[in-house]
């Protein structure tokens, strides 16, 4: 079983705008659609089978917005199955976590052991329920969620691979799952997840004497004596260092011809950090 | 259970794959193409190949379709107002009268087609026989559901030339200062003053090093329009290929957000200066293209003149700039720099044309500072060029298919696009025609002026509708009522909510309730926003219910070849997917009855169903040259080949900046809107920096201080950061952009999936699901708001209470709210008390962008917030009518 061949999420942070298709799409397929034996009909409101979060990082004007699509991870070790009656949620061969919404009928717990909270109840019809992985049109000979399918930007792709496989692309693309401290091991995997996790710091370079943006300046970021990171102010005198630990302190250190070099000591906030402009001083 | 069948369809964010089972529509899903369907083309640029997907790149709320065709909110029988006698003498009231004054208030009860059909055509035959042409005002909304034969160009358009209307006049509404100020700088009103465009994808791809949007998010207004995401991944191919994308908007926008490499904001009402200290500082670096403006402009001079502070005032330098727009002078003078070093892309708005700048006081300026700073760099040189990423694929523009604007089976040829090719194609044997009483001889009205036409308050405006014809077609002074014409009696108003879309609309409200038509009649799909104001409601059924055919994004005419938004032209079958809910018919149905009524029915009908013009229609077009309409009725949907490989390409403008006479496949200009068949549709054949048209406009002795003849100047807002009485007491600058995940009020309220997007509407414990309002934590913490607050939004026209999004993505000072929802849902007496629905537009101002352009000014709106208890409180005292500016009597 190992290497057969399981359905995974791929979901790229930096690709998503916030579009609402696949949250819209996956209300299109299962309100009012029953898909037995692997779902009961979503009820009309309320339900986030594809839960899209919003993060904003940054101070006007150097500001950014993430957003997570949080569908059900598909955990190789789902904690939903351990909480559930015998056969009530399962793990397919192809990797798919499944809730018999016959089995599982009044089994209102099952909603609390999700630690991504990506199970919803559905009061009439007295279950748990969530994201199938459209388990019934896969069956049926698609290649694609109806969320994949209908994601403008190529940020949601379903990807069929083997552990072997999935575990190279995770490699080569920087996949990774969220909150893996949590131990499920999903199959949904994200790229540029940093845009979510991690912080950045940004700011401006002035030529103090004559006001204007210090394009080509030279910033370098160091933490504890080492060198983290360079890189060159833009021609707005504009610089970001991303992929930052939230919480974390770092010097700053701005070099231009013909300017005094400046030093900073700088503390990365968790929702980011933006500095007042930094006006360099004629030599 | 039925086997489930795979049907089509087309709508406003894409064309669709319908699955239904047991006339129960189960699932819509973007249409993908096969093997058998047309090619997708591929554009070689820098050593890579670019291909779009196969596969249309639907809207939001062409996904959630499924909600609005069964919405709770869907009318399923004719309605009466349950204290509306017809019987009642005009402003009779209680018992066995018409108690107008109710509208908004009363309930309804359902009636029989039979009697509400009867009834509304024994009204039209009254107010005919009583008051002469004219006495019937019809109005439908901007955008209908899809489809030729059904939209409104077409059968409300051919029922109502035979029955005899004041239709009122649509403003451009998305694009007004292109029209009414650009085009007196470039022409172009062929395609109402918008950029050219061809093959602009290609050129972009191969040549372009920068793009600089301003006032243009096109991943949130559908591309330009209609066009869903189809522009998406050429913006990522853009970036892969290392062009860089500088925003400059009061918000920092969806687009910018994906794609942007760097973000200005100006305070609403101040590009203009920062587009002239651009320019101020090109030419006091040298830094634009000298023989280009020298060969091609007039006037440039002069202009030059008042950007240097030669002879106009003092100098548009950047520090100037800066204190009016608070944008950075040293950015300002940045971006001029890098601008002027590399190949740039200029996209003002999504079509390049558009953009909220362009719908503010003084917004004529804007759109001709664009034209004025791409024309300084040679636009329509490989790579420059005014390019907003959202149009110019190079698909095949000479395979005949028409837009909806092309008159369907009206076959107006004074009203619609349809004199081009199509009405002699569509009716080879006759039975078109349009009607003299709607012309310039006949009767107008004035969309943004129709509740002074219902209170029967005589007015005049400048410029008819969309004025697409010729420049000085805005110049037209129209009164109403029109000499020897009735005021309007009896209202027919047709999909939408001009309450959410239109400006202080309280306007609206009140005409309803206190004006002086003694019959309004709403045919409409949903009851919400504007239909809970009619006396007779008649349901109508969606596009999915009824047969219909149309090609994706296509309005010929409107923006010619508006397709090549698309990276396929897509023509669908829309086929009736599921039999009409309830009782509701189709359009034409409505009208064919109606038709019959009024003695006109064989008329109106030429004996065809919506079937049998379908049909025709298919004839009509190049589709029957490619397959027989027995195959399209097969497969539902047919893919234009792209042009060749190896065809000519006809890049937009490129012809002018070589001095050659046009060679792309655009309509226009007319043979006689250019002399010598060569050069732009200006006087000169040139960009006017002093412009021609404006010069005889006010020889005519029309002096309008806020469309000068040279220009483009820096004209403050009248309702902005200069008014400083009115900025005190109301401190924020409101700007309302076209929303994202609902279409005009296409997609929005009706319970929708879409109410339940996260950016759209939240939903609060007292059950309804309110609109945003976004805020900048500078502004939120004095007024103790937080995120998710109710707060209730005034000024003295009125008051709406919205869900507050407090974040950083503002300009401090500044707060956005989309417009055109489609829900009012006020909290006491209707068009006097707050709106829970969230209709900002209660609060723009009714004066239009200048005095002579009778355009609206959404954006320029200012504001107090504060967080709202809910109480039952009167909203400001609002004002009554419009202002003196638009010659109101």
């Amino acid at each position: 079983m190992a290497d057969s061949k399981k359905w995974h999420l791929v979901i790229d942070i930096a690709r998503c705008s916030d579009c609402n298709n696949c949250f819209l799409a996956d209300k299109d397929e299962f309100v009012g659609n029953d898909w037995l034996p692997y779902s009961v009909a979503q009820p009309w409101n309320g339900h986030r089978w594809m839960n899209i979060e919003r993060r904003e990082r940054g101070h006007f004007p150097k500001v950014d917005a993430a957003h997570l699509p949080l569908p059900c991870m598909h955990c190789d070790d789902p904690p939903c199955a351990a909480n559930a009656p015998e056969g009530a949620v399962y793990k397919r061969a192809d990797g798919l976590v499944l809730i018999d919404p016959v089995k599982a009928k009044g089994h209102r717990e099952i909603l609390d052991s999700c630690p991504y909270g990506a199970i919803y109840w559905n009061e009439e019809a007295q279950v748990a329920q969530k994201c199938t992985g459209c388990a019934h049109l896969l069956d049926e000979g698609w290649t694609q969620t109806r969320c994949s399918q209908v994601c403008p930007t190529e940020a949601l792709k379903l990807v069929l691979a083997t552990d072997a496989e999935m575990a190279d692309l995770v490699r080569s693309d920087g996949l990774e799952p969220y909150r893996p401290e949590l131990g499920t091991r999903p199959r949904v995997y994200y790229k540029n997840l940093y845009r979510w996790t991690k912080a950045f710091l940004a700011g401006s370079v002035v030529y103090g004497d004559s006001g204007e943006c210090a394009k080509g300046a030279k910033v370098t970021l160091t933490q504890n004596g080492q060198r983290v990171a360079e890189v060159t102010a833009n021609e707005f005198g504009d610089f970001k260092f991303d992929c930052l630990e939230p919480g974390s302190d770092y010097t700053l250190q701005v070099e231009a011809a013909g300017y005094k070099s400046m030093e900073r000591t700088v503390s990365v906030a968790e929702e980011s950090t933006v500095l007042p402009d930094l006006f360099l001083e004629r030599r | 259970m039925g086997e489930v069948q795979r049907l089509t369809n087309c709508t406003t964010g894409g064309p669709v794959f319908v699955d239904v089972r047991d006339d129960r529509i189960i699932r819509i899903t973007p249409i993908e193409f096969d093997e058998s369907d047309g090619p997708t083309w591929t554009i070689e640029a820098r050593g890579r190949k670019f291909s779009p997907p196969r596969k249309a790149l639907i809207s939001p709320w062409t996904v959630a379709h499924r909600s609005t065709i069964y919405s709770p909110k869907r009318i399923l029988t004719p309605l009466k107002r349950v204290d509306f006698d017809p019987q009642g003498e005009p402003g009779s009231t209680g018992k066995g009268g018409r108690n107008t004054q109710n509208r908004g208030i009363s309930g309804y009860e359902p009636i029989s087609w039979d009697e509400a059909l009867d009834l509304v055509a024994e009204e039209i035959i009254r107010v005919r026989r009583e008051y002469g042409p004219g006495a019937l005002m019809a109005e439908p909304s901007s955008h209908h559901t899809w489809g030729n034969i059904g939209y409104r160009f077409s059968a409300f358009q051919r029922f109502f030339n035979l029955v005899g209307i004041t239709y009122a006049e649509h403003n451009p509404d998305s694009w007004e200062g292109w029209l009414w100020g650009g085009a007196h700088m470039w022409g172009n009103t062929h395609r109402l003053g918008l950029a050219e465009g061809y093959d602009l994808l290609e050129d972009a791809l191969r040549h372009t090093e920068m793009i600089v949007f301003w006032s243009s998010d096109p991943d949130t207004t559908q591309g330009g329009v209609y066009a869903a995401y189809e522009s998406t991944p050429r913006r990522f191919w853009l970036k892969e290929l290392g062009v860089k994308m500088v925003f400059i908007d009061p918000f920092f926008n969806h687009t910018a957000n994906l794609v942007g490499d760097k973000w200005l904001a100006p305070r609403p009402g101040t590009d203009v200066a920062v587009a002239l200290a651009i320019a101020f500082t090109w030419l006091t670096e040298g830094t634009y293209d000298k023989e280009y403006v020298a060969t091609k402009t007039v006037g440039f001079d002069q202009w030059k003149d008042y950007v240097l502070g030669v002879s106009y005032g003092r100098p548009k330098t950047p520090e100037w700039a800066e204190a009016e727009s608070g944008v950075l002078a040293r950015e300002i003078r940045a971006l001029a720099r890098e601008w002027a070093s590399k190949k740039t892309m200029l996209a003002p708005g999504g079509l390049a044309g558009l953009g909220g700048a362009s719908r503010c006081a003084t917004g004529n300026e804007w759109p001709r500072a664009m034209i004025a700073l791409i024309t300084m760099q040679g636009m329509g040189k490989p790579g420059i060029n005014m390019w907003s990423t959202t149009y110019g694929t190079p698909l095949d523009t000479e395979f005949f298919f028409p837009g909806y604007t092309e008159g369907g089976i009206s076959g107006d040829l004074a009203n619609s696009a349809a004199g081009k090719d199509f009405v002699y194609r569509m009716f080879p044997q006759g039975g078109a025609f349009s009607n003299p009483h709607r012309s310039a001889e006949g009767t107008l009205a004035y969309r943004l002026l129709i509740p002074e036409a219902m209170q029967h308050h005589p007015h005049s405006w400048r410029g008819r509708g969309f004025c697409g014809s010729h420049i000085e077609a805005q110049f037209v002074k129209y009164e109403y009522p029109a000499p020897g014409y009735p005021m309007v009696q009896m209202y027919y108003r047709y999909g939408g909510s001009f309450i959410g879309t239109m400006t202080e609309t309280n306007r609206y409200i009140r005409a309803y309730r206190h004006g002086k038509v003694p019959f309004v009649v709403n045919q409409s799909i949903w009851f919400e926003g504007e239909a809970k104001f009619a006396d007779i409601i008649l349901p109508a059924c969606t596009n999915f219910e009824r047969w219909d055919i149309g090609e994706w994004a296509l309005a010929n005419g409107y923006v010619t070849h508006s397709s090549l938004q698309c990276n396929h032209r897509v023509i669908v079958l829309q086929k009736p997917c599921i039999k009409p809910l309830g009782q509701s018919k189709s359009d034409y149905q409505i009208f064919a009855e109606l038709a019959d009524r009024l003695g006109v029915g064989p008329m109106f009908t030429m004996g065809r169903s919506e079937y049998d013009w379908v049909k025709q229609h298919f004839q009509a077009t190049d589709l029957a040259k490619v397959m027989t309409w027995e195959e399209f009725e097969k497969k539902g949907y047919y893919v234009v080949p792209p042009k060749p490989a190896d065809a000519k390409r006809t890049y937009g403008l490129r012809w002018f900046a070589e001095d050659r006479e046009r060679d792309t496949p655009d309509w226009g200009p007319n043979p006689w809107e250019h002399v010598r068949g060569k050069g732009l549709q200006t006087q000169s054949g040139k960009i006017e920096f002093v412009s021609n048209s404006l010069k005889r406009l006010e020889a005519t002795g029309v002096v309008d201080p806020e469309r000068p003849v040279m220009g483009p100047q820096y004209i403050p807002s009248w309702e902005g950061t200069k008014t400083t009485d009115l900025l005190a007491k109301y401190p924020l600058q409101l700007i309302m952009p076209h929303p994202r995940y609902s279409f005009h009020t296409h997609g929005d309220a009706k319970d929708s999936w879409t109410n339940e997007v996260k950016d759209h509407r939240v939903l609060h414990p007292d059950g309804r699901y309110y609109w945003i309002i976004r805020i900048n934590p500078k502004d939120a913490a004095p007024r103790g708001i937080k995120t998710g607050d109710l707060v209730r939004v005034f000024n003295d026209r009125g008051s709406v209470v919205l869900s507050a999004q407090v974040t950083e993505r503002m300009l401090p000072g500044v707060v956005h709210s989309y417009e055109s929802c489609a829900e009012y849902d006020p909290v006491g007496e209707p068009g006097e008390s707050p709106d829970r629905g969230g209709c900002v537009n209660l609060l723009s101002p009714s004066r239009f962008i200048t005095p002579t352009s009778s355009g609206m000014a959404n954006n320029s709106c200012l504001v107090q917030i504060e967080k709202w208890a809910g109480a039952l409180t009167q909203g400001a005292s609002a004002t009554q009518g419009a202002s003196s500016e638009q010659g109101v009597a």
